[in-house]
């Protein structure tokens, strides 16, 4: 009988990542209503020590490898060692991160131990042991309930999305394991860092998006400076990206990143459907944009009707002010 | 090279999806379908890395009737030849068992690279192409935004949270494509003549080699309990003031003490 939620940690460097923090609180939080016990799966490079302190989120108990051929992050390798320590723990849900190695993995382990999963869910509750999660489809134009037919249910969070909720006072039990990793057919022959330093849209917790209504690449420098100010990453719709002003990688929407921040402030963005899909489970939508009838304003929860060349860096001094 | 695109025919990005009937799918009436965005890269790519090589693309789909038109799309942008997996029993899967449909398919052919869309922008579950490769045993990377195919080999980058990763992986492999990693050309005039003339060859489950119990609806992990409209949004708030400057100190105001979000 598969009884039992895990979390599969996510480690890079030796550190284990945010996102992670976040599975663990939501797992804790659905042990504790179905009175199950919740295990951390930590796979990594010099992170052994950080086992114990899991517990501090939630985790019982901590598997550990702490080996050199866990960083950095392999498929392959990953899910073998996945998929074996699962076989002797026969979990009933397992959680990770729809992070880009959270997607990756737990997408492998779904076809390698047989077991159904929910991608990329913004909500999750249990039923009779068993998880109900909850996810959007369609880019968030409609948001389904699914269970899993098997007795293993896969599931990632959405980043950003799972309250974290530490309790210091709490540690875990730790075993060392040492699973087996199978064959090893990729290796990361580089990695290229973002210059920029920013957190990525989907783990930003303030976004700061731009539009058509920007008319121009250098005009998203008044993006940029309050994005500084409010520590806020910058995105964009498929329309300025299309256009050539900003990078594949910060679109926002159906065909580019669907993003929860707290904060989602859009500038000359219109709200086509397909952008809207991308941002609507933002906790708070601010629109800027000077046509009172663009369908962004219908879906904020502060709208301003004005030109956001005067909006915005003014609104980038008035945060200066409040912040200071 | 003998590269084989994954195709799935999903609902245009601009149309407006409602709940259907059984309250667990969506209503396809005045539907427009088109090929999934992310699969548009993977047929450029197929067809960039044919171009270079040598060697046939052949493009796959799990799909109704209507899923020939993504085909013939396929077809008529620069591929060789097209398999569609026809069956009423391979219809309505999850990722998994339409992997499996797809796994016997290519199983039976010559293959040195699959190409799939990262993820389909209907469901969005981003799993196809990770199941594929692990039905057909091989390594696959996934969300790529840039490749290169060497004998035996290719390399490609795998934008994650704050940077890169450049990844070398053996052949025969999957790669799931990402918006970025080329432009997708559009079907020409005589792209389109010349399509119907290539093969399009159509294929039951028991072609494949399958039953109704390993794919579709009966063969998927996954079952869809209950799909609803997302939850509305509170009515907002529409900013008054004289001048952008007062409305902006406005707005600061009230995201800094009301909303307490900055």
């Amino acid at each position: 009988m598969a009884s039992g939620i895990w979390v599969v940690a996510e480690t890079r460097g030796g550190e284990i990542r945010k996102v992670t923090h976040e599975s663990l609180s939501e797992a804790r939080r659905l042990a504790d209503s179905a009175g199950m016990a919740v295990t951390a799966v930590l796979l990594g490079k010099g992170v052994a020590d950080k086992a114990a302190g899991l517990g501090a989120y939630g985790a019982d108990k901590v598997l550990v490898a702490d080996s050199d051929e866990f960083e950095p992050y392999l498929t392959e390798v990953h899910a073998s060692a996945v998929a074996a320590l699962a076989a002797g723990g026969q979990p009933a849900v397992m959680l990770m991160s729809a992070s880009a190695q959270g997607k990756d993995l737990s997408a492998r382990l779904s076809a390698k131990l047989k077991a159904g999963l929910s991608t990329d869910c913004t909500a999750f509750r249990m039923e009779g042991g068993k998880l109900i999660a909850t996810r959007p489809m369609y880019a968030g134009k409609v948001v389904v309930e699914e269970k899993a037919k098997t007795d293993l249910h896969l599931a990632t969070a959405r980043p950003n999305v799972m309250e974290v909720a530490e309790d210091p006072s709490r540690t875990a039990a730790v075993e060392n394991v040492s699973p087996d990793t199978g064959t090893k057919w990729t290796e990361v022959v580089e990695v290229l860092a973002d210059q920029s330093g920013k957190v990525d849209l989907t783990e930003a917790s303030i976004i700061v998006s731009g539009g058509r209504g920007m008319k121009d690449s250098a005009n998203y420098k008044i993006l940029e400076e309050l994005a500084e100010v409010l520590g806020a990453t910058v995105g964009a719709s498929r329309s300025a990206v299309d256009a050539g002003w900003r990078p594949h990688s910060d679109q926002v929407g159906q065909t580019g990143k669907v993003v929860s921040p707290n904060l989602y402030i859009a500038c000359g963005i219109s709200g086509a459907i397909q952008h809207l899909a991308g941002m609507s489970s933002s906790k708070v939508i601010v629109a800027i944009n000077k046509d009172p009838d663009a369908p962004i304003h219908a879906k904020a929860d502060y709208s301003v009707v004005d030109d956001l060349f005067q909006v915005v860096p003014a609104l980038t001094e008035e945060f200066k002010k409040v912040l200071n | 090279m003998e590269l084989i695109v994954c195709l799935k025919q999903v609902p245009d990005t601009e149309a407006q999806i409602k709940v259907g009937g059984d309250g667990k799918s969506i209503d396809e009436s005045e539907i427009k379908w088109v090929m999934n965005p992310y699969d548009e890269f993977s047929v450029e790519e197929a067809l960039k890395i044919k171009e270079a090589k040598g060697g046939t693309v052949t493009v796959v789909s799990v799909g109704p009737k209507r899923a020939v038109e993504a085909l013939r799309t396929a077809l008529a942008m620069g591929a060789d030849q097209a398999v569609h997996i026809d069956d009423e029993a391979a219809l309505k899967g999850d990722s998994y068992s339409t992997a499996t449909a797809l796994a016997a398919a290519i199983k039976g052919m010559s293959c040195d690279l699959v190409l799939c869309g990262q993820r389909a922008v209907d469901d969005d579950r981003g799993q196809l192409g990770s199941c594929l490769a692990e039905l057909l045993n091989v390594p696959a990377v996934t969300v790529i935004t840039g490749l290169t195919v060497e004998d035996g080999s290719l390399t490609a980058k795998r934008p994650i949270e704050g940077g890169t990763l450049v990844i070398k992986s053996s052949l025969p492999a999957v790669i799931t494509a990402q918006k970025g990693l080329n432009e997708p050309r559009y079907a020409s005039l005589p792209g389109i003549m010349k399509a119907k003339k290539k093969p399009l060859e159509t294929k039951s489950l028991a072609d494949l080699g399958l039953d109704g119990s390993q794919a579709g609806q009966a063969g998927a992990l996954i079952e869809v309990a209950k799909m609803s409209p997302p939850p509305a949004r509170a009515a907002g708030q529409v900013i008054e003031g004289e001048s952008a400057a007062q409305k902006a100190a406005k707005l600061a105001d009230l995201l800094h003490n009301q909303a307490k979000i900055v």
